[in-house]
């Protein structure tokens, strides 16, 4: 297999595209859709806050194994943290799939990490980041539809 | 358009050996296309995408340079010879058309950007001055979105409803069904000549049969259907006929709408500006008599004459035997995609032509997309701009092959291989 492929189809996303963790409704909380509408990509983000601070997070749709992936790996890389330090993972990680970077100097990315193949494939940096883009607004309260287009 | 040809003939033949023709030398039309020549991701590319845009062959890419270089001015003004000659090569690109369509008069031809402006022009044009409330438009249930919101602009404008003619599982129109939904208030039959989605080719000249005996006027989108031989448009006795240069080994944002010369005359201005008018006054301002009519402002001039040279290219074709290796090819590829474990073919009508629409279990057309990439096969995945068409088989998305004259069973079985790395990803 081509080298761009097996740095962008890691075991890490594919199994997390096949087996997505977190994946499912939340009762508390509030829910965000996200839509890329070039790809049909979509999932519905639900996110539990107490005082600062992400307690649970979940989410449900259907979307390329990408996109899939990346809500996945998400979900279980700030459950637990505050909203501040998501925030920071959010710059991080877009800077990872858009630059091949990690301008952070501190903590390792851990499973996010294996994102770093997207940059390659320019057309699907929207794919690794709807998730991060819908959990964006749902920590700004932002209860609308989000789109990537 | 025949598309009945032996199926025996795939077990015939192996993986990758080509269909010897007597008549249509593939190698020798590739040769014509410098874009197919090249390595894509370490790979011969086998662009599969033609339903979104074909290659240009070199005598289009000379004839441009050309004109360009020797020919341009701005056209139907100017007494200097540029202007002139310039005129000449514009007004003799539409006298192309019409022999490709078969038109009566080259005034029933009128340039626009592509298939989308032309039925925007006749949504506009026709729909509004004949368009009222409680009037209605007739679509297929597989029209291309550029088929499908125009009218709905017009309809939610004038109060008017919008009613889809019906398909099967196959992706073939009802037509049975059409007799019954034409009535006294249809103004219009919209209808796709080929599917873009599925390649199903429309039963046209029924349709066209079935409306005019109710007195209900037909466009046909043409934009799938030029690439595959000339249309006749006095045999189908459609009222209006849309097509795009960039579907048609031409340039992109050039097309043209045929439309019967007494309908074009009856219609309103679409764009007003220059180059449609014969006198302006701010009292009132008269038009000029079709085509120009509709063409106001400065056209793409170039466009157009890069538009003729490929209708002089596909005329240097035996369409007898394009239309054999174009059929053998989507016989072969449906044959070996289908043979697929995991894959559904989306769009199987009987009458169907250089269009091979899937889906793979458990894997999403964007990703098979990027992983034919990278084996330098290029596919369109997506709603192509038919999501009415996905919603109808509940999918999202799918991965679609499409050919030309120029491709090959090589390709097919490069597209063949880059599936199998694909499965292999997510096994």
């Amino acid at each position: 297999m081509n080298d761009d492929l097996r740095d962008l189809y890691q075991e890490i996303i594919v199994d997390h595209s096949k087996r997505p963790r977190n994946f499912h409704a939340l009762e508390q909380g509030r829910s965000v859709e996200g839509f890329n509408p070039l790809c049909g990509d979509r999932l519905t983000l639900y996110v539990d806050l107490e005082t600062g601070i992400v307690k649970d997070v979940a989410f449900e749709g259907s979307g390329c194994a990408i996109s899939t992936a990346s809500a996945s790996v998400m979900t279980e890389a700030i459950k637990g943290r505050p909203i501040d330090d998501v925030r920071a993972l959010f710059r991080r990680f877009h800077a990872l799939v858009t630059t091949g970077e990690d301008p952070g100097d501190g903590e390792d990315l851990g499973k996010l990490a294996a994102f770093g193949g997207v940059c390659e494939f320019p057309s699907r940096v929207k794919c690794a980041t709807l998730a991060w883009h819908t959990l964006e607004a749902a920590l700004a309260g932002n209860v609308e539809k989000v789109s990537t287009e | 358009m025949n598309t009945a040809t032996t199926a025996t003939r795939i077990e015939m033949l192996a993986p990758g050996e080509e269909r010897r023709s007597s008549t249509f030398d593939v190698e020798a039309v590739r040769a014509d296309f410098p874009a197919l020549a090249q390595q894509v991701h370490g790979h011969p590319l086998a662009y599969l995408d033609n339903a979104a845009s074909s290659q240009k062959p070199i005598q289009v890419i000379d004839a441009i340079a050309h004109f360009d270089a020797h020919d341009y001015a701005n056209v139907h003004r100017g007494v200097h010879a540029l202007s002139q000659r310039a005129t000449d090569a514009f007004e003799g690109a539409r006298e192309k058309v019409r022999g490709f369509l078969n038109a009566e008069q080259a005034k029933e031809i009128v340039f626009v950007r592509g298939t989308t402006e032309a039925i925007n022009l006749v949504a506009h044009g026709y729909g509004r001055s004949r368009v009222q409330f409680g009037d209605e438009v007739i679509v297929s249930a597989m029209e291309h979105h550029s088929n499908i919101v125009p009218w709905q602009l017009l309809c939610q404008e004038r109060g008017a409803t919008l009613r889809v003619l019906p398909m099967n599982e196959r992706g073939e129109v009802r037509l049975e069904e059409l007799e019954g939904m034409l009535g006294p208030r249809t103004r219009l039959v919209a209808v796709v000549h080929v599917s873009n989605a599925l390649g199903t080719v429309n039963p046209v000249a029924d349709i066209v049969r079935i409306a005019h005996a109710h007195g209900v006027p037909v466009l046909l989108d043409g934009a799938q259907a030029v690439a595959h031989g000339p249309v006749d448009v006095r045999a189908l006795d459609c009222d209006f006929y849309a097509f795009s240069g960039h579907k048609l080994f031409g340039p992109s944002g050039i097309g043209a709408l045929y439309g019967k010369a007494e309908w074009l005359k009856s219609m309103a201005p679409y764009q007003g500006g220059g180059e449609m008018i014969a006198a302006v006054t701010f009292e009132k301002s008269f038009y000029k008599d079709i085509p120009y009519r509709f063409e106001a402002g400065t056209p793409n001039i170039t466009g157009a004459v890069g538009l003729g040279a490929a209708i002089d290219y596909m005329a240097g074709l035996d369409f007898a035997a394009v239309a054999a290796h174009e059929d053998d090819l989507l016989r072969y590829a449906t044959e070996r995609v289908g043979a697929i474990e995991k894959v559904r073919l989306i769009g199987t009508a009987s009458e169907k032509i250089s269009v091979l629409s899937f889906v793979v279990e458990g894997i999403r057309s964007h990703d098979i997309g990027t992983i034919l990439d990278r084996c330098g096969v290029a596919v369109r995945v997506g709603h192509h701009c038919a999501q009415p068409v996905m919603q109808f088989y509940r999918v999202p998305a799918t991965a679609r092959a499409s050919f030309a004259f120029y491709n090959t069973r090589a390709e097919v079985d490069a597209l063949v291989d880059a599936l199998h790395e694909a499965i292999e990803v997510f096994r």
